[in-house]
């Protein structure tokens, strides 16, 4: 191994045997996507998969950080750590961020038994960050039990948490959400668990029993498991619970997490191997499709690229002639470790 | 990834509740192209200095009105010594009459912004006084 492989690993063991430096160093590399992350991530993935890992989404405001601070104090009573990854949104002109989650949360900001790590999308549409898998990934080798994603404030079509969360749980806020909007297709689709926040807010109840009607009775009841074939042939719309909490107080938040570990454990009874299977998918997918870029435009493929792109541009020639013209270059590149 | 942003914890030890000014340099540095934490009002030492460590900031920007400069910014440093943040530059911004500045400077912070200092000199002095870490 080389001599920044050693230092990889050094800082991986590290991570894992609780050292909070070090694990705050390696999600850096995590979120710079170093040579020493890829190298830490593959070490520790094989002791990873037994952290529950919850994804936290909803509309600017609806209460996601709030609601994360309280699934921490709930979850600390019982003993258990808890990690948090929680993503605001990188500045498209700049570059900036404002990362500003930890706001609710710094309660715990001393409690030896929970890390918070805010995270910029950096240019990453879809309510994640492009390195936010790989950061919970380590913050599970690290051994938090409950591992929760709070994604940017989301619309109606960022789903792409629920290709990372074993558990998605979707906020809504009351009366921001009717009849109609509850059976459009998107993020309510994808959600586990749906949460009406600010339960004390007129409303609440109102907007909880819309939802439970369009989203649960609406779908048609799944097969009992084993009855073979259902999984393959049509994909069914999840039957998600309909909480109502009020985050500021605490309200309905023990009720959320036994709904969180009542999924985990079906989880667990093989009840969601579909899904874990897609989540792989998207992971490694997600890895290709980065390595194909970088092969098509850092590699002496570099130029090829760029003339083809301009070509394009230009009208010269069509983008699907272009596709085949780019991966046959490919097909003839050396192989990378 | 060609360039990082460099990552800055904006933090409000002691008790004021004044946090206009922090707010407005957090926001300025976003527009600088900066990653700004903001944790919001009345942090503890150990707060800040956790906070620093779990999100292994480049610099701790400590925004302080209420006086207890000399008492608080000293054991913020001190704190992210012990956690092995020797690295992460530490400044200071606020009220601080100049004679304190000698003292704060042995204490560890490298630099106090008094009221005037644009955000461009803030932005200017991050950039050329962050050490970037290899790899």
């Amino acid at each position: 191994m080389s001599e920044a492989g050693v230092r990889a690993a050094e800082l991986a063991d590290a991570a894992v045997a609780g050292d909070r430096r070090a694990l705050a160093r390696l999600l850096t590399a995590v979120e710079n996507r170093t040579a020493t992350a890829e190298v830490a991530l593959r070490r520790l993935y094989p002791g990873t998969g037994r952290a529950h890992l919850v994804g936290i989404t909803g509309a600017p405001g609806a209460g996601k950080s709030t609601l994360v601070a309280a699934l921490i104090a709930e979850a600390r009573l019982a003993g258990r750590a808890v990690a948090v990854v929680a993503v605001d949104p990188s500045s498209p002109i700049t570059g900036g961020a404002l990362l500003g989650d930890r706001v609710r949360m710094q309660a715990y900001a001393s409690d030896d038994g929970v890390f918070i790590r805010s995270m910029a999308s950096r240019g990453h549409a879809g309510g994640l960050a492009a390195t936010s898998t790989a950061a919970a990934t380590v913050l599970d080798a690290a051994g938090f039990d409950l591992v929760l994603l709070e994604t940017v404030g989301t619309g109606q079509s960022e789903v792409e948490v629920a290709r990372t969360a074993a558990t998605t749980v979707v906020l809504e806020a009351p009366d921001m959400c009717d009849e109609v909007q509850a059976i459009k297709a998107g993020l309510l689709e994808v959600a586990d668990i749906v949460v009406v926040n600010k339960g004390d807010r007129p409303g609440a109840q109102r907007t909880a029993a819309q939802l439970r009607a369009m989203l649960t009775a609406s779908a048609s009841p799944r097969p009992a498991p084993g009855a073979g074939g259902e999984a393959a042939d049509h994909p069914r719309p999840k039957r998600p619970d309909v909480l109502v909490t009020t985050a500021s107080t605490g309200e309905g938040v023990p009720a959320l997490l036994a709904a969180l570990d009542r999924h985990r454990a079906a989880g667990r009874d093989g009840l969601a191997d579909a899904a874990r299977l897609a989540r792989a998918e998207a992971q490694v997918w997600e890895i290709v499709a980065e390595r194909l870029r970088d092969r098509l435009h850092r590699t002496a493929a570099g130029p090829t690229t760029e003339s083809t792109l301009r070509a394009v541009a230009d009208h010269r020639l069509d983008p699907y002639a272009a596709a085949a013209l780019l991966l046959a270059s490919l097909a003839g590149g050396p192989p990378r470790a | 990834m060609s360039e990082r942003p460099i990552k800055v914890l904006i933090a409000k030890p002691g008790l004021d509740g004044h946090d206009r000014g922090a707010k407005v340099l957090a926001r300025g540095l976003r527009d600088e192209g900066f990653e700004v934490v903001y944790t919001g009002l009345r942090q503890t030492p150990e707060m800040i200095a956790t906070t620093a460590l779990q999100e292994d900031v480049d610099v701790v920007g400590l925004s302080i009105l209420s006086g207890a400069h000399m008492t608080l910014l000293p054991r913020v440093t001190r704190l992210l010594r012990e956690r092995g943040l020797d690295d992460v530059l530490v400044t200071a911004g606020g009220i601080i009459p100049d004679d304190d500045i000698p003292a704060l400077r042995e204490a560890g912070v490298a630099a106090v912004f008094g009221p005037g200092t644009t955000i461009a000199e803030v932005a200017a002095y991050f950039r050329t006084h962050v050490r970037q870490p290899e790899g």
